[in-house]
């Protein structure tokens, strides 16, 4: 599956306060409401800015803070369809894979702001279109690739009733 | 070749001999969740098409982080947490009763050597007690409730060697603070931080969970201390589970060994908007502040509360202030109460709010307007975090927070103490 969709760029360390705040968050488990509040604090007109498919582009430590899963889902609920960054915050990792939100590390400074990017996550290739370059992406670990392939980890449990990485 | 404390615990857990960057399924010895993250797990639990929780007594629920609630969708969250815990009969914890990562510890839950997920990022705490407990999402807490189980990437271990004694008027506070603006906000990210020394050992067990808590604000994965005669102690008080204390081996491998002498340490402040951006108080003493907050996971436990009733005993906060104050727990509140610390607390002119993660996380509580200053003690200053994206939040010790609410501006504790 190739995920295609221009690029919104974030600095380095962008929290999971940011990506939806907990002045939202505490009062509703509806994702669609959410999202309408992504990124909010650091750019009010995101949501409204994105294309379906589109990807989020970051720096160092991307969501890093709480360990809140409606991060993710606000995400993929703006139908943003991966985050890329320099590296990511452990917690914010964990639920992007149980999630099924794709996400990939690499050198994110060979992409600017609406970039058109091209990814392929089975073969691990992130294509900047825009500069016609390809850029090395560090491969997921078998567990995780087996969780996001399955769709997720309810998705998993639901297959295996438990853990099955065999 | 030798191990960590995380790749010992993780190794007993697994039953697999491993080292780091292996990854491991392993078995859970207790699982939590907060009114932030269980609804969600709640509903991931049903989809996943489970009936029973692995084991009732090792699962909780708190709510704690809107309490009691302030608003009709945030009643409906709690109500699913009840019927849930009401259906399950696991150990539930309602509006009132503290902080999870206050509770989880004080009622005996985990001991040293334990493994333990809860979906709070500030699960790490329990590595004061020699506990490998870490935070994950909803969807994880609902695999954990299920199964008793959890992957893990055995992660590689920072160590930070801590040397001396801290001086008078500086606390564990200051030297997490400390730490976290020299190794940044991500120094430790996918690794878990190891606090060993003299000066660890000279802390309470109270004033050391405010370090371990505190270790996710480096990106670490926990925040381990090795057991001694004071946590041993404090556990046997607390829980009657049989425990075995794990340390690391003499030949360890770590990514990294940082050695600090503490000694001439001074009281630390983290200024808007990362937790990363530390200095000493003496760098952002003067800059006003309209409120405070005393209390949180980080610093709301007794010695916490006696150390800035100490300062605040016999006088008043500074006109144009205000002092949110919130137990971290019920039997902390209670005792307080006892002792005296209430009175003088309210006498100064503080609000005592209902034991909670209110004010921290910005769900109620007091919120701060458009351009004000908070100084507080929990361990966040992310912008918007207390609910309002044009506040500032500066972050220490009770000590330093007690100071400043005396004088209108950011202060240094040692002005009060003697």
């Amino acid at each position: 599956m190739n995920l295609k969709g221009k690029a919104h760029k974030f600095g380095d360390d962008v929290n999971t306060d940011y990506i939806i705040s907990g002045r939202y968050k505490f009062k509703t488990l509806d994702m669609k409401e959410l999202a309408k509040h992504v990124m909010e604090d650091l750019d009010p007109e995101f949501y409204s800015k994105v294309t379906p498919g589109d990807m989020i582009v970051a720096g160092r430590n991307f969501g890093c803070g709480s360990s809140r899963e409606q991060a993710p889902l606000a995400i993929i609920n703006a139908n943003i369809s991966a985050v890329v960054a320099k590296s990511f915050a452990r917690i914010f990792y964990r639920n992007c894979i149980n999630t099924g939100l794709p996400l990939v590390e690499c050198d994110t400074d060979q992409i600017d702001e609406g970039d058109e990017l091209d990814l392929d996550l089975q073969k691990g290739i992130l294509r900047n279109v825009t500069k016609g370059i390809d850029i090395p992406i560090t491969p997921l670990p078998k567990v995780m690739l087996k969780i996001l392939s399955d769709g997720g980890l309810v998705e998993h449990f639901k297959k295996y009733g438990t853990f099955n990485f065999d | 070749m030798g191990k960590t404390i995380a790749e010992k615990i993780l190794s007993n857990k697994s039953g697999v001999d491993a080292k780091a960057n292996d990854i491991v399924v392993a078995d859970l010895d207790f699982v939590m969740g907060q009114d932030g993250t269980s609804p969600l797990a709640i509903q991931a639990f049903r989809e996943m098409g489970a009936r029973r929780v692995f084991d009732p007594s090792r699962v909780a629920m708190v709510i704690d982080h809107s309490a009691p609630s302030p608003l009709l969708g945030v009643s409906e969250l709690h109500k699913q947490m009840r019927d849930f815990a009401d259906e399950q009969g696991i150990c539930f914890y309602d509006i009132g009763d503290g902080v999870c990562h206050q509770l989880v510890p004080e009622q005996g839950h985990v001991v040293p050597g334990d493994l333990v997920i809860g979906a709070d990022s500030h699960t790490c705490t329990y590595g004061a007690i020699n506990v490998f407990s870490t935070g994950v999402g909803s969807t994880d807490l609902a695999a954990g409730i299920i199964s008793g189980k959890m992957w893990f990437k055995v992660p590689e271990t920072i160590k930070f060697v801590l040397n001396g004694r801290l001086p008078a008027g500086v606390y564990s506070k200051d030297l997490i603070l400390f730490l976290i603006g020299d190794v940044t906000a991500d120094g430790a990210t996918y690794m878990a931080a190891e606090f060993v020394g003299p000066a660890i050992q000279d802390l309470s067990v109270e004033a050391r969970f405010t370090i371990s808590n505190m270790a996710i604000e480096m990106g670490a994965k926990c925040g381990l201390m090795e057991a001694d005669e004071k946590t041993i102690a404090w556990v046997k008080q607390h829980s009657s589970r049989p425990f075995t204390p794990v340390s690391a081996d003499p030949d360890a491998v770590y990514a990294q060994v940082k050695e600090y002498d503490v000694s001439n340490l001074e009281p630390q402040v983290a200024s808007p908007h990362t937790v990363d951006n530390v200095s000493p108080v003496s760098a952002v003493a003067g800059t006003p502040v309209q409120q405070g907050v005393l209390g949180t996971c980080t610093n709301g436990r007794l010695e916490d509360l006696r150390i800035a009733a100490g300062i605040l005993k016999g006088r008043k906060i500074a006109k144009g202030t205000r002092l949110v104050v919130a137990p971290a727990s019920r039997s902390i509140y209670l005792q307080a109460i006892r002792e005296g610390l209430m009175e003088i607390f309210v006498e100064a002119g503080a609000a005592v709010v209902t034991p909670g993660c209110g004010p921290c996380v910005g769900t109620h509580n007091g919120v701060p307007s458009d351009g004000e200053n908070v100084i507080s003690t929990a361990n966040r200053n992310f912008k918007g975090r207390m609910g309002n994206n044009k506040a500032f939040i500066y972050l220490a010790s009770p000590a330093t927070v007690a100071a400043s609410m005396l004088t209108g501006r950011i202060t240094d504790p040692r002005e009060f103490i003697n």
